[in-house]
């Protein structure tokens, strides 16, 4: 009697499985395209890919799932519907967020360090270097042995040679 | 002897670089528009839907608008604080409910204490966007003419009220 509700149990089970499967094949539909207009949205991702996500500062606004830059991207997206142009569009986020939003910063006093910086360490370095190799170049000629010494040290070898042949 | 001081020297300047960079808070993002004319806005109220504020309307007062949500948990750390700076009357505080739904937003508020002269209601972030609200809480110090003095990103705490806000505040009232 037992065995038998156990088999019944177990068929149930086995046809609730095979309902739940149903919905996977049977009503899956084709993904939703993400935006209406994909220029728009294809000019949009070119222009976030060089913003940066002010919440996670290190992803772009394209990239970030972030709720912060979902809303840009909407705001861009309704920019560029409103036929804004991309400097239009840039510089609205630059007067709300400065230049931070910015992966290429603008050249100007404020970034000076930050453009030259590089330049003005690498030359730092190269001089540095030249007058290190400059300076070792003397060193190495200082060390040149007079003739005195020379023939002691072969002496010293030749010693060597005869204790060898021993 | 300069051979050994030269590299220590090096260490040393980089040690003072890194170590400045230690305090410095990659948050902290300094916002373009202090010393600009505050965005305009005009936004429904929180306790009353039908009503609309201008921002027009605190022109020729000293006025602080705070940003926050019921989803912000950093907003529940300095809410005491702004309900203890709203009973002394130094300055009217403005809520900007970003992006949140009216129903908790108001049990919040009657939770948590309610420091607002008017509470307005930017559900979609728009106004969050032109104030470049990227972290809540935020707050700005809106001087008479309408101009932003100050923006304090994250949460309001006693050292960056005693220190900075409250004599800012006293400071522009002195102003015409």
């Amino acid at each position: 009697m037992v065995r038998q509700f156990n088999g019944v149990m177990k068929a149930a089970a086995f046809v609730l499985v095979l309902f739940l499967l149903i919905p996977l094949t049977g009503w899956s539909k084709e993904a939703v395209p993400v935006a209406e207009n994909p220029e728009v949205e294809k000019r949009m991702l070119l222009l976030t890919e060089n913003l940066r996500c002010l919440v996670c500062q290190n992803e772009t606004i394209a990239d970030s799932r972030a709720d912060f830059s979902n809303d840009i991207r909407r705001e861009i997206r309704e920019q560029i519907k409103a036929n804004k142009t991309d400097p239009e569009i840039i510089q609205f986020l630059v007067d709300r967020y400065g230049d931070f939003v910015l992966y290429d910063p603008p050249i100007k006093p404020t970034t000076f360090l930050l453009w030259f910086g590089p330049v003005i360490l690498f030359v730092l370095g190269l001089g540095s270097l030249i007058v290190y190799l400059r300076r070792r170049r003397v060193q190495i000629e200082d060390v040149s042995l007079s003739q005195a010494q020379l023939e002691e040290a072969e002496a010293l070898l030749n010693e060597d040679k005869k204790g060898k042949n021993v | 002897m300069m051979r050994y001081l030269l590299p220590l020297f090096a260490f040393m300047v980089l040690a003072a670089f890194l170590l400045v960079g230690l305090t410095l808070n990659p948050r902290q993002v300094p916002s373009p528009l202090i010393d600009k004319p505050a965005p305009k806005f005009q936004l429904n109220h929180l306790h009353q839907p039908d009503q609309i504020m201008s921002s027009d309307e605190n022109l020729g007062k000293v006025w602080m608008l705070n940003v926050w949500a019921s989803w912000c948990v950093a907003c529940r750390d300095e809410h005491p604080l702004l309900v203890q700076l709203a009973r002394t009357g130094i300055v009217p505080i403005y809520g900007l409910n970003y992006k949140d739904e009216r129903n908790t937003a108001l049990q919040w508020l009657k939770r948590y204490g309610d420091p607002y002269a008017i509470s307005i209601v930017d559900s979609d972030g728009k106004v969050g966007i032109d104030y470049g609200v990227y972290g809540v809480p935020e707050t700005y110090v809106i001087d008479k003419k309408g101009i932003i003095r100050h923006k304090q990103i994250g949460p309001v705490t006693v050292d960056s009220l005693e220190k900075t806000i409250i004599p800012l505040i006293k400071e522009l009232q002195q102003q015409a």
